[in-house]
């Protein structure tokens, strides 16, 4: 335990009353529903409130086996890989010409950053605007341009429109990150290899790109994490996981099944599994770091 | 998990920040010593690239503030217009008096129930957060380390994987269509915690020490001393957790049912919520420009404090 204060204050009270403001939230808004949420995973419940049952782990095994959740496994998946490689490439590509302008690059980020304070269900809102089958504007152009394009009717264009959203809001978040680790590369390194005659392109992909690893690798992580949890909001405002089930991700089909569905005992056995994946996110961005950040 | 101490664990929390340091000075001058090679070709290119991302960065809000000058008709006619309409203000007015579509609720009202959250949420999370990590910093007590390691464990909770469970206690606890459901159990926060725990680390343990010596008290040194050091700290938080709040989805649409408690965000899925007929589009788009406005103006207003917040916090 490093960095430990020398200098301490004495009272035999005074640190829990400091602490207990955020203990109490802590407790009654998170460890309170989260153990509700276990105990109820194991358990099958009328919505009414009677006749609980004990069933071990058969709410689990029924997730295995249901065809809808193993799906929404799917799209969630196909979606989280779609919104970070889309994301990460967009702004990785305009993060390296922004370090390559020497005039205008605060003018261009200052241009870039701002997605990030729209909400993501107001985001959804303007691409669904844009590309609305009858009023949509990309709408219009689209069919102009001969393609039959109605969001409303084919799943992969609905899961298309849900990408093209998630990915404007993170572009910003992602393209800041990219600048400053470019921006952190040491110069020397840079032009010792144009002094050997490497060009633009070869210095990006033999020397900046490996560099700039510590940084892509946290915003994968980071991508992933806002792509299952965090655009609940798009998938609700653009297009309610519809059609069909071809944009239902896990955290939406928790929300349906829960709060229109009534099936608490599967919901909660969804919530645990969501958990888990958030805990193994969380160990992996920090293990990784712990490897890696030890200048 | 691994065998690592949560100090250990919250020191990782900031991993970036180490990169970061290099960040504002660069960006202030906005210009970078030593080109290696004068490309012009190069250059031209770059900024027809950025020029590209900007135009598609920036073409959903163009089109959402011309519906929002256009009437409801004008809008319906595909393709609309992409030039500026007459209806600005009547527009916006009428979005603001009695909102759109199936919501009588204004806009204007909606407006202060997002701010009010916004607030309560930041300034709520930033006060708490200071006492706690005030707390683990200053003083040695029993069960300091399983407190620090309850906080920690809050950050792999998010709302989105207990929400059926959180919403029955705040239902039991009376608090649906309130001000305090939308907002306490928003503002427990593990990264502000440990974000003021580095900083107070960092305050050189002679002004504690001197503070004692003076015969100040614990409370005294906090609001003297630790608060005005942390100044630069609690504008870039606030920065990024006035985002947070105003942004809200999942929570207010579960524990909102009456108009007049409904956030912006909340108001505008109800508005569309009728179908394309019914969606009286250029209310709905002066909505979602209304929306956007605040946190928008915040992060350019604050822009240097948008930064370090992003950065401090990995948001």
């Amino acid at each position: 335990m490093a960095a430990e204060k020398r200098a301490l204050f004495r009272s035999s009270w005074l640190p829990y009353a400091l602490l207990l403001p955020q203990l109490v939230v802590t407790v009654v808004f998170f460890f309170w529903p989260a153990a509700q949420a276990l105990y109820q995973s194991v358990l099958i419940q009328d919505p009414f409130g009677g006749n609980l049952q004990f069933v071990w782990f058969d709410n689990f095994k029924e997730l295995w086996h249901d065809e809808l959740y193993l799906a929404s496994f799917k799209v969630t998946a196909i979606f989280s890989v779609l919104v970070a490689a889309i994301g990460l490439s967009v702004s990785l590509l305009l993060a390296v010409f922004a370090d390559q302008v020497v005039r205008g690059a605060n003018a261009y980020k200052t241009l870039l950053i701002w997605p990030y304070a729209v909400a993501p269900a107001i985001a959804a809102v303007l691409w669904m605007f844009l590309f609305n089958p009858t009023l949509g504007v990309l709408a219009y152009w689209l069919r102009q341009a001969g393609i039959d394009w109605n969001y409303l009717l084919y799943g992969d264009q609905a899961l298309l429109l849900v990408v093209i959203a998630a990915v404007w809001k993170q572009v910003s978040y992602n393209f800041l990150f990219f600048l400053a680790g470019l921006q952190s590369i040491p110069k020397s390194l840079i032009e010792a290899a144009a002094i050997d005659g490497a060009g633009p392109v070869r210095r990006f992909f033999t020397i900046v790109f490996p560099l700039l690893s510590p940084t892509t690798f946290f915003l994968l992580v980071v991508n992933i994490v806002y792509a299952f949890f965090e655009t609940f909001g798009i998938i609700d405002a653009a297009t309610s996981g519809g059609p069909g089930q071809a944009t239902e991700i896990l955290v939406y089909k928790v929300y349906k099944d829960g709060f229109k569905g009534l099936d608490l005992g599967g919901s909660a056995a969804q919530s645990v599994v969501l958990m888990a994946i958030v805990i193994t996110l969380t160990v992996i961005q920090f293990r990784y770091v712990e490897r890696k950040v030890q200048y | 998990m691994s065998t690592a101490s949560p100090e250990r664990k919250a020191r990782m929390r900031f991993p970036v920040l180490i990169l970061m340091n290099l960040l504002p000075s660069t960006w202030r001058t906005g210009r970078r010593e030593g080109m290696i090679e004068n490309r012009p070709l190069l250059t031209f290119f770059s900024h027809v690239i950025l020029a590209i991302g900007v135009v598609i960065v920036a073409l959903p809000v163009y089109i959402t503030f011309i519906a929002s000058t256009h009437t409801a008709e004008e809008v319906l006619q595909a393709p609309m217009s992409l030039l500026p309409g007459s209806h600005v203000i009547e527009n916006y007015v009428a979005a603001l008096a009695h909102g759109a579509g199936e919501s009588t609720a204004g806009v204007g009202r909606m407006m202060v129930n997002s701010l009010v959250s916004a607030l309560v949420i930041a300034i709520g999370k930033i006060v708490i957060s200071l006492l706690s990590a005030f707390a683990i910093v200053y003083f040695r007590f029993p069960l300091r380390t399983f407190f620090f390691w309850m906080i920690f464990v809050t950050l792999m909770l998010p709302v989105e994987v207990r929400i059926l469970p959180t919403y029955k206690v705040v239902s039991d606890l009376g608090m649906l269509d309130t001000y305090a459901g939308l907002t306490v159990p928003l503002i427990a926060s593990a990264t502000a915690t440990f974000l003021f725990r580095q900083f107070f680390l960092t305050i050189p343990d002679e002004l504690a020490e001197a503070a004692r010596i003076d015969g100040a008290g614990p409370m005294r040194f906090f609001w003297d001393v630790v608060v005005p050091l942390s100044r630069t700290n609690i504008a870039a938080l606030f920065v990024i957790l006035f985002i947070y709040g105003w942004n809200q989805y999942l929570w207010p649409l579960l524990i909102t049912t009456q108009e007049t408690m409904y956030t912006t965000v909340i108001g505008i899925k109800r508005m569309i919520s009728g179908g394309d007929a019914a969606t009286e589009w250029n209310l709905v788009m002066a909505t979602a420009m209304l929306a956007m406005l605040p946190p928008a103006l915040v992060v350019l207003l604050m822009q240097r404090w948008f930064v370090k917040g992003l950065v401090d916090t990995e948001k």
